[in-house]
């Protein structure tokens, strides 16, 4: 057999010995989640189906997008989720001040583990391969469906294998990893394929940072991003889960459509410019240009809202005041993460330099509310798109960068390295 | 299964946020969002557009979010294929899951410009360029997925499975 990590996770859930490339199979479901955009509309297509869910440990509905719900609509689809989760007993009930983000609630809450087969009504449910698990993100017809029957098809995708080596450098984490590698394939640079992570490098990498990593994959086209299973995976998952959990690793003669090795310790900040993830510059091209202005600045998401993001915000805003013309929002991801915050003193250094510290949402990450930008404005922002009109007018800019670097560009008022923070 | 319409063109990746944008997204109404598909890079989509036209574009089409609102938004609207480059691949899906055609074929979006008129035979991939008496030929769907075009989406299919 031949099979790249993700095509071994299908072919067992599809029941299948072997699947090759291309292949269109059935496989089972693991975990099915959709959020308060998504999941009213995958209602009515369920009920079409099927009267209750296929199993309700394994469907989970996710209030984050416009929670705290920003207007009347709003509030009505996420009561609808409520009601639903309520009405059908599922055993994960999810509302809003007891949970999060979704693509960091369902690790952090352990709903997801090694070796499953996940699909979320979510573009970024790809994180969940830094679990070594199959995450992808699926419509709401997909979504109803696998609430329904526990089934969904899929093109098995063949796959880019990503050598990581070496350790990256300080103020260098998997944002700027990400960014890198996004600049360098394009954003279509692995459509409809795995990105699989491998190398000794990976061993520097944190749960935290790979979860960023594997987020950012569709950014890239890709089907899903996933990492091999090793010490510190189990170490999270235990610590997280009480579910069983598999491992799967990859062929020695897997098939890969290519193998790019990417020396981590050569990659320096890196900031993604409007309007594409895939625009990547370095901070020491940034360094030589004029200084890019902003107004505002989001440290938060799915992509960077977890705990070691905001501890390394927080080391560089400490005992530091944000511009004075700079709005900042600090978003954890998680209701765990923050109350953390609180605990360990981060909330505290981010309001006393002058960031409003919010409660859990996605936020402005979509423009939603809780930061939309006016016109002309310009944002650096820790999360995972800068589309045009994604944050608000479609005449205000995105550019994406890691928690450091937002926190350093926050001080300084404009684009800044976070590496001359001190100086 | 067939379609004919005019063209409407546009360039490399076409994301949802711009098919759709989110702040429309509190509404799951398929007529009131159509009502602003496009909006953000052609505030004349929605007065141009006439049932059966054909969108066509570069690579990477409908790549952005998972929201199942951008197509639907398209096919709502009136258009009966889009013909790109590439695809993303979420799109993709939910294209074929709510019965929407979509081909890939790089030769026809090269040559096809702006209000030409085309005809489509998805049983075949071809795609005839009325205007410029040309032909141009998309690889057809798999079989698995025709019937779900066919039967007009995946609950219908999953229904006939079930016998239900
Ligand atoms: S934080 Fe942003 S990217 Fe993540 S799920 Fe929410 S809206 Fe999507």
């Amino acid at each position: 057999m031949s099979m790249t990590m993700t095509q071994k996770i299908l072919a067992d859930h599809a029941g299948l010995k072997e699947v090759v490339a291309g292949q269109l199979i059935e496989a089972k479901l693991d975990v099915v989640m959709a959020n308060d955009i998504t999941g009213p509309m995958a209602l009515p297509i369920f009920k079409q189906m099927a009267d209750k869910v296929f199993d309700k440990d394994k469907v989970v509905l996710v209030p984050d997008h416009f929670t705290p719900n920003k207007d009347i609509k709003s509030a009505e689809n996420a009561k609808a989720i409520q009601d639903f989760s309520r009405e059908q007993g599922l055993t994960y009930h999810m509302v809003q001040g007891k949970c999060g983000v979704e693509h960091a609630i369902l690790p952090e809450r352990g709903i997801v583990v090694a070796g499953e087969c996940i699909i979320g009504a979510d573009s970024h449910t790809c994180s969940y391969g830094a679990l070594g698990a199959f995450g992808t993100g699926v419509g709401t017809t997909d979504i109803a469906t696998g609430m329904a029957t526990g089934e969904l098809w899929f093109k098995v995708p063949s796959a880019i294998k990503f050598v990581l080596k070496n350790k990256p450098q300080k103020y260098v984490s998997g944002k700027d990893i990400i960014l890198h590698i996004i600049g360098q394939i394009g954003v279509d640079g692995a459509l409809y394929k795995s990105m699989e992570f491998v190398g000794d490098g990976i061993q520097y990498l944190t749960m935290d940072d790979r979860f960023t990593i594997c987020n950012m994959a569709i950014e890239a086209g890709a089907k899903n991003g996933i990492f091999p299973v090793d010490e510190q995976t189990i170490a999270y998952i235990e610590e997280h889960s009480k579910k069983e959990y598999k491992i799967y690793e990859a062929d020695e003669d897997a098939i890969y459509d290519e193998v790019i090795e990417i020396d981590l310790s050569q990659i320096v900040p890196t900031v993604a410019f409007p309007h594409l993830p895939g625009n990547a510059h370095t901070m020491d091209e940034i360094n030589q240009l004029e200084k890019i202005y902003i107004n505002q600045v989001v440290i938060g998401s799915c992509t960077n809202g977890r705990m070691t993001d905001l501890r390394k915000a927080a080391a560089i805003l400490k005992g530091k005041t944000v511009h004075p013309e700079v709005r900042v929002m600090v978003v954890p991801a998680t209701q765990k993460i923050f109350v953390q915050c609180i605990q360990e003193g981060l909330a505290e250094i981010f309001v006393e330099a002058g960031c409003a510290f919010n409660t859990p949402s996605c936020g402005p990450c979509m423009g939603g509310h809780m930061g939309v930008m006016a016109k002309g404005e310009k944002c650096v922002s820790t999360s995972n798109r800068n589309f045009v009109g994604r944050m608000g007018d479609t005449e205000s800019l995105i550019y994406l960068a890691s928690p450091e670097t937002a926190a350093a560009s926050a001080i300084a008022g404009y684009i800044a390295d976070p590496r001359k923070v001190e100086e | 299964m067939k379609a004919h319409g005019k063209v409407l063109k546009y360039g490399d990746n076409v994301d949802t946020d711009v098919i759709i944008p989110a702040r429309y997204l509190n509404s799951f109404d398929a007529k009131e969002l159509a009502s602003h598909a496009m909006v953000d890079i052609d505030p004349t989509f929605v007065e141009r557009v006439e049932v059966g036209d054909i969108m066509v574009a570069g690579k990477n089409f409908g790549c952005g979010s998972s929201r199942e609102h951008a197509p639907l938004a398209l096919k709502t609207a009136g258009v009966s294929c889009v013909i790109a480059k590439s695809f993303a691949r979420i799109f993709y899906r939910n294209s074929i899951n709510i019965g929407f055609a979509i081909l890939e074929c790089e030769a026809a979006v090269d040559d096809i410009d702006e209000g030409n008129q085309v005809e489509i035979d998805f049983d075949t991939g071809t795609i005839y360029n009325k205007t410029k008496n040309k032909e141009y030929h998309a690889q057809p769907f798999p079989d698995f997925l025709q019937k779900m075009i066919q039967v007009n989406g995946l609950v219908n299919y999953v229904n006939e499975k079930k016998g239900k």
